[in-house]
């Protein structure tokens, strides 16, 4: 604990107060989007300003995500984004059997954290999925419902507005779901707390060899 | 030579007949019956009194000659439903009491008519709340008048005409204090004030038939004729208004355009209040994100309990 070798820093200021702005904005967004897409109408807030936080948060982490992009952009770190198509599949599959098998059974993790490697595979492919597919995709489905002269008017019998709605609530679900995976693995670390306290001050502990 | 004679005589014979027919109600004075029923007195001998009376006519008794001779029945003449005894004038008083013809005795089974459905018409309309207040009492008549009757829902392209020809019918008495009186026996509610709570009256009421909320819907009758008590009216808008999206993709960019048109600032374009619903409103979409997110929450508490038992 004490000795600085086996902590990395991991998260550089940027990256962390970028985090914090999606972490908070999200869960925001969340909320107030199951509230709408279930019709609740007395939840905790009045409905309108549900809908109104909604969009404000949306603004917000969609400009936040231009952050990201852009600190990817022009900081080392895109780097740990890169997936090697060597052993594509077979990478994750090893991760996920160290979860579910391995970590309960004295066996050492397959892709220990340092310098080169921030994420191990599965978290990766997960967080490439949510970063680069998901969140793109609920951002451009967001405009086009705040601005629904923008949608198409029709694809066959459905309608552009019905189709971008369930886009956007769909992958909506899907960074929730993400959401509540991503906590739950970050409380497996050197105590269930480290990863949480990492993120806040930069410095991530990693296993030693 | 007789022979052709005699054919003219029968072709002269078929385009009087023919043209009589088509024009019975051309000229209602000269008509035997309209001549009386489409003014607004009448006359007659007072054979007790030795007098010439003048007297008027009952409302409810006038035709009206011009939906008279556009309606479905122009055809026929009014002893083919009415008495033939009421061809004497002045009637007699008993005619009053004999039975008049009812629709399904001319269109009840009859192939020819098997695409208007009567049967099953009749089958509906009898679990409607018009005929459980009033029974057999309650005649095709109140609604449809034999009349001036005309198919306007399968012939027309209007919608507002076919809103409106639809919607007379039910208002001709549910606007109407005596005749709705003499089925219910009650003062009938004003309809404007009971569908106040209907945002936009005016134009559902010009843009949606009254029978589109009040019925139980039958998919293979092209007009549903059970008309419900109004407890089981269509209250809630998303009734209408969401399972059609096309409705609501239209009403949800009229609206978002509209609140825009007010206020285009950002603040402004953020705070519409306009929402959609997206995945929820697709059943199968639903349980599956349903199953996703207990599968998700299953597999968390199990791996939880095996990291507590393992002390990870």
């Amino acid at each position: 604990m004490n000795s600085t070798e086996d902590k990395i820093y991991f998260y550089p200021v940027w990256l962390r107060i970028w985090h914090g702005i999606n972490a908070l904005g999200i869960i925001l967004l969340i909320v107030t989007g199951i509230t709408m897409n279930s019709g609740f109408e007395k939840g905790l807030i009045e409905f309108g300003l549900n809908m109104k936080l909604h969009n404000f948060a949306g603004a917000i982490v969609s400009l936040n995500y231009l952050v990201f992009l852009l600190g990817n952009l022009v900081t080392s770190n895109k780097k740990f984004y890169i997936v090697k198509p060597r052993n594509f599949l077979k990478r994750p599959m090893k991760q996920a059997y160290y979860y579910a098998w391995g970590m309960f059974h004295g066996m050492q993790t397959p892709y220990p954290l340092s310098e080169k490697r921030k994420f191990n595979p599965l978290q990766k492919y997960a967080y490439i999925m949510v970063m680069y597919f998901a969140v793109p995709l609920v951002i451009v489905s967001g405009i086009g419902l705040m601005f629904p002269e923008l949608i198409f008017n029709q694809v066959y019998d459905i309608s552009g507005v019905l189709i971008t709605a369930v886009t956007h609530s769909a992958m909506g679900f899907f960074i929730s779901i993400f959401l509540i995976i991503h906590l739950y693995v970050a409380s497996i670390g050197k105590s269930p707390l480290d990863n949480f306290r990492s993120i806040v001050n930069g410095w991530h502990h990693i296993t030693k060899k | 030579m007789k022979v052709s004679l005699s054919i003219l005589l029968f072709f002269l014979c078929l385009s009087s007949s023919v043209r009589t027919q088509a024009q019975y109600y051309d000229t209602p004075k000269e008509h035997d019956c309209l001549k009386c029923h489409s003014q607004q007195t009448y006359s007659f001998h007072n054979e007790l009194m030795g007098t010439d009376d003048k007297k008027l006519m009952n409302p409810y008794y006038i035709i009206d000659t011009l939906g008279l001779r556009e309606g479905v029945h122009k055809q026929f003449d009014c002893t083919d439903c009415h008495s033939y005894d009421y061809t004497t004038y002045p009637h007699n008083a008993n005619l009053k009491l004999e039975p008049l013809a009812t629709c399904l005795d001319c269109h009840g089974g009859d192939e020819s008519f098997a695409s208007y459905q009567f049967d099953k018409i009749q089958e509906e309309f009898q679990k409607s709340v018009h005929y459980q207040a009033y029974g057999d009492n309650f005649t095709c008549a109140k609604c449809h008048s034999q009349h001036t009757y005309t198919a306007t829902a399968r012939n027309s392209n209007s919608i507002l005409e076919i809103v409106d020809y639809s919607n007379k019918m039910c208002l001709s008495c549910h606007n109407d204090m005596r005749r709705y009186g003499l089925v219910s026996g009650q003062e009938n509610p004003a309809l404007i004030d009971v569908h106040s709570w209907l945002p936009n009256q005016e134009l559902h009421f010009k843009h949606v038939r009254c029978i589109e909320c009040h019925t139980a819907v039958e998919d293979d009758l092209m007009v549903s004729h059970n008309i419900r008590a109004k407890e089981e009216a269509v209250r809630r808008c998303a009734e209408c208004h969401s399972e059609n999206s096309l409705l609501k993709a239209s009403l949800y960019k009229y609206q978002n355009l509209q609140e825009r048109a007010e206020d285009g600032s950002i603040i402004g374009v953020l705070s519409n209040e306009n929402y959609v619903i997206g995945s929820h409103q697709i059943p199968i979409l639903r349980t599956i994100s349903l199953l996703i997110f207990f599968a998700a929450l299953g597999g968390i508490i199990i791996h939880g309990i095996f990291r507590i038992i393992y002390k990870k």
